[in-house]
């Protein structure tokens, strides 16, 4: 997984200051927020559902390598295969050995986080298979060359007037001034030239949202159809998930079903839930003729022995992203991972190293909303701070800083200490505030102080003297 | 294909699981109970109700989510699906299921059938039939087989859907047990979607537009052939 998180700082600068990101991301208070709350309120039983989540997954979790097996063996008794990728590397060799059984040119994918983690679409056009996403948005940023900036909505970046500057550049034959202003233009567009793709397409590549393990089914849920017609029209449908997908039944794939377009967008069902269980039937008219499962661990397994095993019930819906405040201030791209947001700041040093991604812990005001919103109530501010905690222990923060905290450590330890340095910093406050009663420059706090001033303490009794005082009888 | 992947991951797994390593020791109780029980987690108060109560709620909920439902009597079927057609009945390229249960729409003068069976990338308005509606969010359950092309289902413009009172069902659990009657072997259809109104996005900037990469119009023919559930 390529991580460019080294850059965060300033990646954040710049994003703060691009109108069109603040105009774009302004979007999700309306859109996802808004609707997410509206469904959730609509539903008595979800908080009950969020907790039946978190026990199915946990169980699962801990049985993990049983349950893999029984799916396996699932698809296997459906007619299917399944390819076990410990890293990335193996998942692409994996994929590609299977479209060049088939003779690929032309692959068709629906969405998938994980083929965006393993940059699955760059492996293939190196080995010259083209590879073309069909959701609209991963579609539009693949004609950017981006990666996505949100996991359920990865091109929310992209105002309509630059699709609809990308569109005219890249489909040749269509009339120059034809109009281009409304959605509903470009959705139509790219329907028109996507169709083409999809009936010509040798093999169809989606994720999976869950695997089954009682029936062998992988599970897509999608709304604009394109996953469907990915995975029916090509003679191959290959997926490519993760171990962490799987739930034991068809009754556990409800319990997450419940939650999950709840989340994320806020339908109470998403357009299409769609259940894939091993190549076409004797006797049926259409499906794919050739099922292959690519199962991806990269980093997975290792995690079930960590402070971080929680984060593995992640059921992607980007409720932790949407209601994000640093999410919604830089954008995903600052974070320079494909897991952007609270889920992504915890899995990407995890993915990746912590050396790389050290920065995307310490990205979050720890508010807590995301634990709030997350359908698999997963505690992601106590693992963000763990992250933050293993920083310091491998002496990865600047010096500077581990030495504040130290000294902030040994006087929250010891009070009289406290008492005196704040009873003398309050002093020194106010002399410098002078007559003003503020500052116009703090030490070590330049950044704080460039756009505001720092008002001075007010003279007067310190808060412990009035304490003790009031406590007396 | 090296069974080698495999064994890395899965040993990967049992060490961070800390299992006894010896697999004497190791139980799957605990997973062949659940895997065997198939026990219901949470099922909300809106996948229950009397049978009319269901039939009602399947209606709202299918509209909500934008399809257009028309309620008829069994033999009425041929007459409302031409009606939400309206001209493309006749104009439009029409592929109808084989499902036998839908041939008095072929039997229909007032309909021209392009073929039945598998669409082509031209026909523009598919028919097909459910095999259970679900009230709990107003989904249908439409399962592929011999006389059931899931491709009719995402290739079409106007998407027509045959339902009937007697299979609207409660929640997402009474239709995987209808599901689960359907395959006597145990072994799920090859593709079972779950659809609940025409396809949509909000790719560009949060606009929810319908109709994207799969219908853009959702028709649902609710046949009335349950005597339990009252008529229209």
């Amino acid at each position: 997984m390529h991580v460019s998180s080294r850059q965060f700082k300033d990646n954040a600068r710049k994003a703060v200051t691009d109108d069109n990101l603040r105009q774009s991301l302004a979007t999700m208070k309306t859109g996802f927020r808004a609707r997410r709350g509206e469904a959730v309120a609509a539903l008595p039983e979800f908080e009950a559902l969020r907790e039946a989540g978190r026990a199915m997954k946990n169980h699962t979790l801990e049985n993990l390598d049983h349950y893999l097996e029984r799916f396996e063996a699932k698809v296997i008794e459906s007619g299917g295969h399944v390819h076990w990728a410990p890293d990335a590397e193996a998942a692409r060799r994996a994929v590609l050995g299977i479209c060049r059984a088939h003779g690929a040119k032309l692959v068709t994918k629906g969405k998938s986080m994980v083929t965006e983690e393993i940059e699955l679409n760059a492996f293939l056009e190196k080995n010259d298979i083209e590879s073309v996403e069909t959701d609209l948005g991963e579609y539009i940023i693949q004609l950017r060359q981006e990666q996505p900036s949100h996991i359920i909505a990865p091109a929310i970046h992209v105002r309509k007037s630059e699709v609809a500057d990308l569109f005219r550049e890249h489909h040749a034959g269509l009339p120059a001034d034809r109009p281009l202003d409304e959605p509903r233009a470009l959705l139509d567009e790219a329907r028109a030239v996507l169709r083409e793709r999809f009936l010509s397409a040798d093999v169809g590549i989606t994720g999976a949202n869950m695997l089954v393990a009682e029936t062998g089914s992988t599970v897509i849920v999608t709304n604009e159809g394109n996953g469907d017609l990915t995975q029916l029209l090509p003679r191959v449908h290959v997926v490519v998930t993760s171990i962490d997908k799987v739930v034991p039944t068809l009754e556990d794939a409800a319990t997450v079903l419940r939650l999950l377009a709840r989340s994320a967008t806020g339908q109470p069902m998403a357009t299409y839930t769609t259940l894939a269980t091993g190549p076409r039937r004797e006797g049926d008219p259409d499906g794919p003729a050739h099922f292959h499962v690519v199962l991806v661990d990269n980093g997975r397994s290792a995690l079930l022995d960590s402070p971080y095993r929680e984060v593995l019930r992640c059921i992607r819906c980007a409720a932790c992203i949407n209601h994000c405040p640093i999410y919604g201030a830089v954008g995903g791209h600052a974070y320079g991972s494909v897991y952007p947001g609270p889920i992504g700041s915890v899995l990407t040093p995890a993915l990746s190293s912590l050396e790389d991604a050290g920065s995307l812990p310490n990205a979050s005001t720890l508010c807590g909303r995301c634990e709030a919103v997350c359908p698999m109530k997963i505690p992601l501010p106590r693992m963000l701070r763990q992250w933050r905690e293993e920083e310091v222990h491998r002496s990865l923060t600047p010096e500077s800083a581990r030495r504040i905290m130290t000294a902030w450590s040994f006087a929250a330890r010891h009070p009289g200490v406290y008492r005196l340095g704040t009873s003398l910093a309050g002093r020194a406050l106010r002399f410098l505030g002078g007559r003003r009663g503020s500052l116009r420059r703090v030490p070590l706090a330049g950044e704080w102080t460039r756009v505001r001033d720092l008002p001075a303490p007010e003279p007067g009794e310190p808060f412990m003297a009035r304490y003790k005082r009031k406590k007396k009888p | 294909m090296s069974s080698r992947p495999r064994d890395t991951i899965l040993a990967g797994i049992r060490a961070a699981l800390k299992r006894p390593t010896d697999p004497e020791d190791i139980s799957t109780d605990a997973v062949d109970d659940r895997l065997r029980s198939r026990a219901a987690q949470v099922v909300p108060a809106i996948a229950r109700g009397t049978r009319s109560e269901l039939v009602n709620r399947f209606i709202a909920n299918a509209e909500t989510a934008g399809a257009a439902v028309t309620r008829t009597a069994p033999d009425g079927m041929a007459d409302a699906v031409v009606a939400v057609l309206g001209e493309s009945a006749v104009s439009g390229r029409v592929a109808v299921a084989a499902d036998p249960r839908l041939d008095s729409v072929e039997a229909s003068d007032r309909l021209t059938v392009e073929r039945r069976g598998t669409p082509s990338g031209d026909d523009v308005i598919a028919v097909g039939h459910a095999m259970a509606g679900l009230a709990e969010t107003g989904t249908l359950l439409m399962a592929s087989g011999p006389d059931s092309p899931s491709s009719l289902n995402v290739l079409s413009d106007t998407h027509v859907i045959v339902v009937r009172t007697s299979d609207i069902v409660g929640g997402l659990e009474d239709g995987w047990d209808r599901l689960r009657q359907s395959c006597p072997d145990g072994m799920l259809p090859r593709t079972v979607h779950l659809i609940t109104g025409p396809s949509r996005t909000g790719d560009i900037e949060q606009t929810i537009q319908i109709g994207a990469h799969g219908p853009r119009q959702l028709h649902v023919i609710l046949l009335d052939d349950d005597a339990d559930v009252g008529g229209i």
